[in-house]
């Protein structure tokens, strides 16, 4: 179908979304993503029974912590397809581009950008991209 | 086992608002089982505090690790050597591995990350119910095996009280009457002859009445 979707999303493959822990999920922000959405196969659809339902929960839980550390539980969401449903694959990497860029940059990674960049002020300069390590934006699906 | 929630890590971060670095320390048992104190919620609150510690703009080093037990000594000193690259710790063991890791390093300040709660167990995930207080003096042998010291509200011995009703104790809708389940139990092992047997006055020296308990076997001492 060769349909686009934004080029911030980096895909990280599980075997099953019931495979995706908190831990993970928290792991990703720790290193600077702006965004993560754990996409699972529609619910009632999961091969494994009840994977998509346990991911829906860690996202939930994910999203709770988020919150209470001030990185922001929006930054979390927890999406179902099936499997063929391309267009809609689109679509959730767009909505979760826009969620993110109307969010604003993980502030972990801005932190983490600032500390590096008064470590090393020359890492400041725009050639060497110091003060934003990744790409505006940026998302994690699963 | 001893259950154990974990606590609000709004709670976590006052105790350890001042530190530089901090351990959080997890045990392989109860707590884990009870998915509270595990290596998997060390990893969790771990990254949840250098998270917040990095908006802060400080630098905390937030250590993890977690051992099989935190109320044996033999695992707790598996730490000793690396314990005191750390300001403070966090222990997500229960009540007890908490007071005993303070009481093995006793210069090290070490906070609670969990609230414990009770014995119990676990009815599905993520439900626990308690079954036990720890009386120090059994007397499942005549209720079939279901304990009123723990399950009734009054800790009635001979009851139930007249505040069961349809099955249910007084103090909520959702809680059953421990002496409606005695009797049904009894009944269905064919020994309801138990129920008409009065229970004599309980001594609760060895409960919590006689104050902090030890337990010591000649049998077991080296």
């Amino acid at each position: 179908m060769r349909l686009n979707y934004p080029s911030s999303v980096r895909i990280i493959r599980v075997p099953c979304t019931g495979k995706v822990d908190v831990l993970h999920i928290l792991r990703c922000f720790e290193r600077g993503a702006d965004g993560v959405y754990v996409v699972g196969c529609r619910e009632g659809d999961c091969h494994y029974q009840d994977g998509n339902f346990r991911a829906r929960k860690r996202v939930e839980q994910a999203r709770q912590l988020l919150d209470r550390i001030g990185v922001g539980g929006q930054r979390v969401r927890m999406c179902n397809l099936s499997s063929s449903d391309a267009p809609l694959f689109t679509r959730f990497a767009e909505e979760m581009h826009q969620a993110v860029l109307s969010t604003g940059p993980n502030p972990v990674r801005t932190a983490l950008a600032s500390r590096k960049t008064a470590a090393d002020p020359s890492a400041a300069s725009p050639n060497k991209g110091g003060a934003q390590p990744h790409p505006p934006g940026r998302a994690g699906g699963v | 086992m001893i259950v154990a929630d974990k606590k609000p890590i709004e709670e976590i971060i006052a105790q350890i608002a001042n530190v530089r670095s901090v351990l959080v320390l997890g045990c392989n048992e109860c707590v884990t089982v009870c998915e509270a104190g595990g290596k998997k919620e060390v990893g969790v609150l771990a990254s949840a505090l250098r998270m917040h510690f990095l908006q802060q703009g400080r630098e905390v080093n937030v250590g993890e690790r977690t051992l099989e037990r935190q109320c044996d000594i033999e695992y707790l000193e598996e730490v000793r050597d690396s314990i005191d690259a750390y300001e403070a710790v966090v222990s997500l063991a229960c009540g007890v591995g908490i007071q005993f890791t303070a009481e093995r390093y006793p210069s090290k300040p070490v906070y609670p990350g969990v609230n414990t709660t009770f014995m119990g167990a676990t009815l599905e995930r993520g439900i626990w119910a308690e079954r036990c207080q720890g009386c120090g003096n059994c007397i499942l042998a005549t209720t079939g095996a279901v304990c009123p010291v723990t399950r009734c509200a009054k800790r009635l011995l001979n009851g139930p009280c007249g505040g069961s009703t349809a099955g249910k104790c007084e103090i909520s809708k959702d809680v059953d009457c421990a002496w409606q389940l005695i009797v049904d139990r009894l009944k269905a092992l064919g020994r309801l002859e138990d129920y008409e047997t009065l229970c004599p006055i309980k001594d609760w020296s060895t409960d919590r009445a006689g104050g902090p308990r030890k337990l010591i076997r000649e049998d077991l001492r080296s």
